[in-house]
């Protein structure tokens, strides 16, 4: 798994945004990680127990939202969530939708001071 | 879970053999120095906990997706076409890599890279196929990042190409997430797996735009259920082109070159002429 690395990169990319802002701790840091993105919540969490040692967000919280895999069908124009990877349309049950959403690995905020 | 891939722990990522510094490509990563600016003012009163909220959105890969752009522009410039191949361990990459290039002669010219956690046998085979082959050894990493692939292409200038194929790191997990600045991604199946690998491993195959049933001479020693792989392939791979190859005894490798030709001309045509494949 690479869970470790971008961990330390969103540790690395967190203290450079806390810094700008003159805070010298960080909190709390939110993930966004879509089911799609390759990445399991749980070896974030705990590549982030050792990814913050010595950092600012040592001690801090990692909170990690889950985007579902979402799918477009363009015969439908209709979007449609695909828990099991297989995105099949449920109006029309072709296999050939675009993925909407599902692939994101964002820091999308957190809490300093 | 691996714990051995610490991705960028410091595993001596190597290219041919010499130590890559990991970030030599960017600057602004290079800031390890983790200055724990002291508390700004020096009275000893306990301030309230004023939490301050940051909105950042930002991607945790956009360094490698910058980098593969990089690399995008540099593969346009030089007119190659560039594979991103990706499977199981032994599903079969560096024999279809060798037994591609050897039947594209004369046709397009193939050049190699290749990652592997440790030893560089593979880039030795392909060199003693007269192929042109950086290896990337990545120590400990579990997959190949736009940066290693930017350093090692360097190797590649003296060589005139119009194909080059990476071979990635035998894994189909974290490849998947990175972005090298590939036109096409090559997923490997080999018939020994199991026709069920597309339904456990969806990103990679859903990413994919070229799947390779490889080993087809081997699917009726391994009871292999051809219907059902090629359903389950159709299922998650649907925007990719299904390909049933034997390196070993060529089955269907003109089918794939041709595919490969054809694609050469799409990717590296001028804009104007290049409207359709
Ligand atoms: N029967 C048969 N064997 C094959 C075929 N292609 C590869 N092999 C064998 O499968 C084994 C693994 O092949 P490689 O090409 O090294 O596989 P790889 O994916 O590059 O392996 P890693 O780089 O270690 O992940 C070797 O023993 C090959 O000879 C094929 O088409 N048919
Ligand atoms: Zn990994
Ligand atoms: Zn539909
Ligand atoms: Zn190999």
């Amino acid at each position: 798994m690479h869970e470790v690395g971008i961990m330390q990169g969103a540790v690395l990319t967190a203290e450079q945004q806390a810094r700008a802002h003159g805070a010298t701790r960080i909190h709390k840091l939110r993930l966004r990680v879509g089911q799609l993105s390759g990445v399991v919540p749980e070896a974030l969490q705990f590549a982030f127990e050792a990814a913050s040692l010595g950092t600012m967000a040592e001690g801090g919280v990692l909170e990690i939202e889950t985007v579902p895999a979402t799918f477009w069908c363009a015969r439908c124009q209709v979007e449609f969530p695909c828990p099991d990877f297989l995105p099949e349309c449920p109006h029309c049950g072709q296999m050939d939708g675009e993925l909407r959403r599902g692939r994101e690995l964002e820091l999308c905020s957190m809490e300093v001071s | 879970m691996c714990k051995e891939c610490g991705c960028g722990l410091g595993g001596p990522i190597q290219v041919n053999g010499e130590p890559l510094n990991p970030s030599s490509l960017d600057d602004s990563s290079h800031d390890y120095g983790h200055s724990h600016e002291s508390h700004p003012h020096d009275h000893d009163h306990a301030h309230p906990p004023a939490h301050q909220h940051l909105e950042v959105h930002q991607s945790l890969l956009q360094k490698n997706d910058r980098l593969a752009e990089r690399n995008r522009g540099y593969f346009r410039a030089k007119h190659w076409l560039v594979l991103n191949v990706l499977s199981s361990p032994g599903s079969g990459k560096t024999t279809l890599v060798q037994k591609t290039a050897e039947h594209l002669r004369g046709r397009l010219r193939v050049g190699v890279v290749v990652g592997d956690l440790a030893t560089d046998n593979d880039a030795a085979r392909l060199r003693a196929a007269g192929i042109p082959v950086v290896q990337i050894t990545t120590g400990t990493l579990c997959h190949l990042e736009a940066e290693m692939v930017a350093h090692a292409v360097e190797r590649l200038q003296g060589d005139p190409l119009d194909l080059l194929i990476i071979e990635n790191v035998g894994n189909l997990v974290c490849p998947a997430a990175y972005d090298l600045g590939e036109h096409l991604r090559v997923v490997l199946l080999s018939v020994t797996e199991g026709e069920d690998k597309p339904l456990k491993y969806p990103p990679v195959f859903h990413s994919a735009h070229a799947a390779l049933l490889t080993k087809m001479d081997l699917a009726q020693a391994a009871g292999f259920d051809r219907e059902r792989a090629l359903s389950n392939l159709r299922r998650i791979s649907h925007h990719a082109r299904i390909f049933e190859l034997s390196a070993r005894t060529g089955q269907g490798m003109a089918e794939w070159c041709d595919f490969l030709t054809q694609q050469h001309r799409t990717h590296t045509s001028p804009p104007p002429s290049s409207a359709h494949a």
